[in-house]
């Protein structure tokens, strides 16, 4: 009889056992991410109940999906390059450098259509230029695109001499409605890019050998080159890469208006950095997630109508902002040091 | 039959740092060549040339008798070479599974990763190879907190995993217990019984002498010498050692 009961409780505590093993192992590994996960929740939940007329309804969300993806699109790759242990301050500036070609290309031909793919190629030649000029010098990325930043918009001035450039016709077509339309007057066509750049993203991150070169860069470059990781390539496709996304958001946001101001991307820099370190990407490289990022830039995106609509002037936005990034990279710090 | 390996009058300078000067150093099918040297004499400098890391100022590099110009480490590893770095080249924030497949990982055409096959042949590894017995270590355990001795573990077992046939040891020892240092020393006399050959460097003479056939003395970066350990005693070895070190010179 005893035997008995043994036989039958054993497996099944065996099972419990293990289920709670796969549990702490999971939490552990994902801890940075539940960690931004928590953030997000709570924000969303005393957002709810403290301003519900604001948070209940659907306008705040279609505004958020419309104003989000701007820097998102760039924070995501951004995330690769910052886990790659370098920096890229110049995106903003591409941002603009991407609607000159738009608007050189669009203004020849008068095809929205060629605009946008010459805005998308000048950007990657942009990032690309940034990353030749990282790897073939040897400047810290941090300081090159300093640099670059101010080159590029020394690009945009010089080129269109700052004048904005304005394209309504563009509204018309078909690859506007793609690209910033709506459907059911909800959904805003930003949010489904954001989406696909960062299911693409995190495929290449995560299930490419590029991405687990961007891994081993960060946390030992010596390492990788000793292994063979052809460590120069990866780091201009990088920077590239993050011109093509910035060139992407500029397009974007120049759709939304319909005009190109030479000033696109100037405040682009501390929400898109912001977004990154939000989502526990360590600064020191090696470490960070795409779901960590996106979720970052949401919890950003809230604070500032979060506040507006619990009626705290707009003298409060950066205060508190300042307040949750820092709050938040502690968090990932505390949670790091625990966990290991 | 060709040399396995056959450098000659490899220069190497860093800087004002003159690392290696005229160096020739040959490598047979079937022998376990070990190098020896003071601190700073240039073995580890010696290897990474012949890994693909460092590139040779001057002198040439046959592989299978076979002239290579422009090596690198992709292309030495097609050439069958294998190393374990002094320095370990592991990525500490990065999981077991990673480290093992570091820098070629197993992939298809497009470069997609294969990671359950790297799970599982790292899960393999871990019992046959790496004797990790905990229940806590597993294939996606970051190696961060891995002991001294275990990190030099993984690095050893991921340059037998992929088979080569030149393998190259720079102080493998270094960090590993007694047993696992025996068991070390058996893996290389295997390593000659399959046929294979191996540089293996290590600061303790009698690790040298009881697994090679033939030591090559480096000295502030040329070859001071050369003997087959059939022709010499230990004794003789280490007394010769200590007077290049003294004086720079074998006799
Ligand atoms: N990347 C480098 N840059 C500059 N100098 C270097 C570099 N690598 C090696 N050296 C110099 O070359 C010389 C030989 O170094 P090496 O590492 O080959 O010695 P070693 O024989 O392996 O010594 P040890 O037994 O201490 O490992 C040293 O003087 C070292 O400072
Ligand atoms: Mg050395």
């Amino acid at each position: 009889m005893t035997l008995h009961t043994e036989h039958s409780a054993s497996p099944r505590m065996e099972q419990s056992q293990e289920l709670s093993v796969r549990l702490t192992r999971f939490a552990r590994k994902n801890a940075s991410q539940l960690g931004i996960l928590s953030v997000f929740i709570i924000m969303v939940i005393v957002f709810v109940f403290t301003a519900p007329e604001t948070f209940q309804s659907k306008d705040i969300y279609a505004s958020l999906m419309f104003s989000v993806p701007l820097y998102g699109i760039v924070a995501l790759p951004l995330t690769m390059v910052i886990i790659a242990g370098e920096m890229d301050l110049s995106f903003g500036s591409i941002m603009a450098v991407g609607m000159v070609g738009f608007w050189y290309a669009y203004d020849a031909t008068n095809s929205i259509e060629i605009g946008f793919l010459v805005c998308l190629v000048t950007g990657f030649v942009a990032g690309l230029i940034n990353g030749l000029i990282v790897v073939g010098f040897g400047v810290p990325s941090l300081i090159a695109t300093i640099g670059m930043m101010f080159f590029w918009r020394g690009v945009v001035q010089v080129t269109i001499e700052g004048s904005m450039k304005t394209f309504f016709e563009a509204r018309d077509s078909t690859l506007n409605s793609i690209l910033v339309g709506e459907t059911n007057g909800f959904w805003e066509h930003e949010m489904f890019w954001m989406i696909v750049v960062a299911i693409l993203v995190w495929v290449i991150l995560n299930r490419h050998q590029f991405g687990a070169h961007v891994y081993l860069i960060g946390d030992n470059e010596a390492s990788a080159r000793l292994m063979g990781v052809n460590v120069n390539r990866t780091r201009i496709m990088l920077f590239a890469s993050v011109g093509l996304a910035s060139a992407f958001a500029g397009a974007m946001s120049s759709l939304q208006l319909s005009t190109f101001f030479p000033t696109l991307g100037d405040g682009q820099l501390m929400p898109t950095l912001s977004s990154v370190f939000l989502g526990g990407t360590s600064v020191f490289g090696g470490t960070g997630t795409i779901f960590g990022t996106f979720l970052g830039c949401f919890v950003f995106g809230f604070i500032k109508p979060g506040l507006v609509a619990l009626g705290l002037t707009g003298y409060w936005t950066q205060f508190i902002q300042g307040s949750v990034i820092v709050a938040s990279v502690a968090m990932h710090i505390f949670i790091q040091r625990r966990v290991e | 039959m060709a040399h396995r390996l056959e450098l000659r009058d490899i220069h190497k300078s860093f800087g004002e740092v003159q690392s290696l000067h005229d160096v020739n150093f040959r490598v047979e099918q079937n022998e376990v060549v070990g190098l020896l040297g003071d601190n700073g004499a240039g073995k580890s400098t010696l290897i990474k040339i012949i890994t693909g890391y460092h590139q040779p100022d001057q002198g040439e590099m046959y592989f299978n008798g076979e002239l290579v110009h422009d090596l690198t480490v992709p292309k030495a590893r097609k050439l069958g070479v294998e190393t374990v770095y002094q320095e370990r080249a592991l990525a500490d924030q990065q999981t077991l599974w990673r480290n093992i497949f570091l820098g070629r990982e197993i992939k298809n055409a497009m470069g997609f990763l294969d990671i359950k096959k790297m799970r599982d042949e790292t899960h393999r590894l871990m019992v046959e190879s790496m004797g990790f017995t905990s229940l806590a270590v597993t294939p996606d355990s970051v190696i961060k907190t891995f002991s001294g001795g275990e990190k030099q573990g993984v690095a050893i077992t991921r340059a037998l995993y992929f088979e080569a046939d030149l393998i190259i040891l720079d102080e493998p020892t270094m960090g590993l217990s007694l047993e696992e240092t025996r068991k070390l020393l058996e893996f290389v006399r295997g390593i000659k019984a399959a046929g294979k050959a191996a540089v293996f460097i290590d600061h303790n003479v009698f690790h040298v002498y009881s697994v090679s056939d033939r030591v090559v003395v480096l000295d502030r970066g040329t070859v001071a010498g050369e003997f087959m350990t059939a022709d010499i005693t230990l004794d003789d070895l280490m007394e010769k050692m200590m007077r290049v070190a003294q004086t720079g010179s074998l006799d």
